[in-house]
């Protein structure tokens, strides 16, 4: 025998021909591609083993949702013990597939609407969450020890030769099927409709195995659209306070804003009060964003100049293709999300991060983690951390790294603005600062060695609430920070405890910052500041291109 | 619901007119209404009408801060609030005093 010589179909190729072996059992609920809905289950029981990792594609806006419905409706029997790796936890069938004894195992990054019920499959031994990821660190995990045997997608249309178009909502899709393709796996489409050619070729045919007609459009939810009539002059106040306390003394031309009102009312006083400070090309200019409706009068006001998207939002489709200059879009006019980019944007490429959150504790760690609901995180880990691999220099980057620099002899480094958004008190009276964060019970539930901290404090540049604008980059040592935070806590249990000797020598040297120190009076917040204070504003703004889903229209 | 009655001492206001009502009742939002003391004394009285019950010592501290930084001295103050923050509650109450000062309101 000679020694050198591989033998043919030898160990190296097993994941080869272990999908030969899943391909040949799948093939006669197929026709070349094309799979009947009525037989999605029993390709599904073909195709699957136990013990399989499975992406079942979902994000906080289009969901797999057939798919899903098909993979809750296997026979628990035949089909046991699956890993699921996906993005959120978010339809009531990513429930039952635990419930049922499908699925005992999952890697995920969100859990918003399905919190409470998570955290109860946990407290009953019926799920292993191994871990919860930002969402650009689980996609990078589908490269590396997460990669999925099987991946459920949901694209908009097919043509005959099996090219997908996915549409605006991309979002997580290249990143699942690059992984799954390319390393032997299967992937199963769920698709709106057949057509004869695309508008775009967003994921090549060969990269599918089988494509399913669904019933009814997978559905997608209006995640990012806030009505401003419900914006309160709390929001007002605060979004001035982000304005002229750091937007515009480290010129922030680069960010991401997290979901909400508190950032929609920042995005809706850009035209009127960010303007009349003469702030215009100066700040937010470029965004990795979702399309939320709010920035539309910004854009009309020639504030913004580019917009990449993690997915889409309903309604805004037409003002997108008549704006290919802000947006990224197709020869057709139809714009091209990408979560996995848009995350990658949103880590190395803007300079200012700001959200809200749960809690926040005496060190400003933050977490959505709050008793009897396992939220996940989202892309807020990611996004809200400071990008330690950057590299290139930009003004806001170099300020704030030169305040959080305590020693003359340490290597210069810039930094990212990292912004937490909080009201003192949430709503029913739940005080937002708290001296222990609930995640620590939590961690010991869900057999964690860490909290599920969201952002960790020593990531955090500035926390502001209706009280001010608190620096954490200025704060010198643990009992500073701790002074600074609870000074801005208000009327909370931290922030009567404050030491108000400590907390006036912080605003003296500008640590805090109230709206008086700012000159924002407080009466000037109010609503009249916001571009659009409805939805109907917003479609005005939008010169009739924005078409809101209908359980916004209200007149 | 709770009913509170607080007794606060401020600045004395000596503007006098008509009763006067500022926001409104709605959800997560509050009403208050400022007029003179019937009675002539120089504190500042408040009642709340709370929606959420053990927040006495939260309201004795927005009120006191209140009473501190405004002239509210011989005012009756009635807040009707509807799960009403205390950012809120102190932006309304700043607002009618404002209102109070104003000689065109």
């Amino acid at each position: 025998m000679n020694a050198g010589a591989a033998v043919p179909g030898s160990m190296w190729d097993q994941r080869r021909r272990q999908r030969q072996r899943r391909l040949q059992r799948a093939a006669p609920y197929a026709r070349g591609r094309a799979v009947a809905a009525a037989d999605t289950v029993a390709l599904l029981h073909a195709l699957l083993e136990p013990g399989d990792r499975v992406c079942l594609e979902g994000n906080n806006q289009k969901q797999a949702d057939f798919l899903a419905q098909a993979l809750a409706a296997l026979d628990p029997a035949r089909v046991h013990d699956l890993h699921l790796v996906q993005s959120v936890v978010a339809l009531p069938e990513h429930i039952a597939l635990f419930e049922r004894g499908i699925a005992a195992a999952i890697d995920f990054s969100f859990s918003g609407p399905q919190a409470g019920r998570l955290a109860a499959l946990v407290k009953d031994g019926r799920i292993r969450i191994n871990a919860i990821h930002t969402y650009l660190e689980l996609f990078a995990r589908y490269f590396v020890d997460l990669t999925p045997h099987v991946a459920l997608i949901a694209a908009e249309a097919a043509d005959a030769a099996g090219n997908l178009y996915t549409g605006p909502n991309t979002e997580d899709t290249p990143a699942i099927v690059e992984a799954t393709a390319f390393r032997n796996g299967i992937v199963i489409a769920q698709v709106n409709e057949c057509r004869d050619s695309l508008p775009r070729v967003d994921i090549p045919a060969d990269w599918v195995d089988f494509i399913v007609v669904s019933p009814r459009p997978h559905a997608i939810e209006p995640l990012f659209t806030r009505d401003p009539a419900l914006i309160s002059e709390i929001q007002v106040l605060m979004a001035m306070l982000v304005i002229k306390g750091i937007y515009a003394p480290y010129g922030v031309r680069r960010l991401n804003h997290g979901i909400g009102f508190d950032t929609a009312a920042i995005e809706l006083l850009l035209p009127t009060y960010a303007a009349a400070l003469g702030l215009k090309g100066k700040i937010c200019t470029h965004w990795a964003l979702n399309p939320h409706p709010a920035l539309i009068p910004a854009i009309e006001a020639g504030f913004v100049e580019s917009v990449h998207c993690f997915g889409s939002e309903l309604g805004m489709e037409r003002y997108m293709a008549a704006r290919p200059d802000i947006f990224f879009t197709a020869a057709d006019g139809s714009m091209r999300s990408n979560r996995a980019f848009a995350q990658a944007a949103g880590l190395y490429a803007c300079d200012l991060f700001i959200g809200s959150t749960l809690q926040i504790d005496l060190q400003g760690n933050s977490s959505t983690a709050t008793k009897g609901r396992i939220t996940g995180f989202g892309g807020a880990p990611n996004m809200g951390a400071d990008a330690r691999g950057r590299r290139h220099e930009s003004a806001a980057w170099l300020m704030a790294g030169e305040q959080a620099r305590r020693d003359a002899d340490a290597m210069p480094r810039g930094r990212k603005l990292v912004v937490q958004m909080v009201e003192t008190f949430r709503e029913g009276m739940e005080p937002t600062f708290v001296e222990r964060l609930d995640a620590w019970d939590l961690a010991g539930s869900m057999g964690l060695a860490n909290p599920p901290v969201m952002i960790y404090g020593d990531d955090v540049s500035h926390i502001v609430t209706e009280e001010g604008i608190a620096n954490l980059l200025a704060c010198r040592d643990r009992a500073e920070r701790e002074q600074a935070i609870r000074g801005i806590a208000g009327y909370t249990p931290v922030g009567l405890g404050r030491d108000r000797r400590a907390v006036e020598a912080l605003r003296q040297r500008g640590v805090i910052r109230r709206p008086e120190d700012l000159g924002i009076a407080r009466r000037q917040a109010t609503r009249d500041l916001l571009a659009a204070r409805s939805v109907k504003d917003l479609v005005h703004a939008s010169g009739g291109l924005y078409d809101p889903p209908s359980r916004f229209r209200n007149w | 619901m709770e009913d509170l009655a607080i007794a606060l001492s401020s600045a004395p206001q000596l503007r006098r007119r008509a009763p006067l009502l500022v926001g409104v009742v709605a959800s997560g939002n509050c009403e208050v209404l400022v007029e003179a003391r019937p009675d002539a004394g120089a504190g500042c009285q408040v009642a709340v009408h709370t929606s959420a019950m053990g927040f006495a010592p939260i309201w004795h501290a927005v009120l006191t801060d209140f009473a501190a930084r405004r002239r509210a001295g011989g005012l009756c103050i009635e807040i009707n609030d509807a799960g009403a923050t205390p950012a809120i509650v102190s932006l309304r109450l700043d607002q009618a005093i404002e209102a109070w000062e104003d000689d065109h309101a």
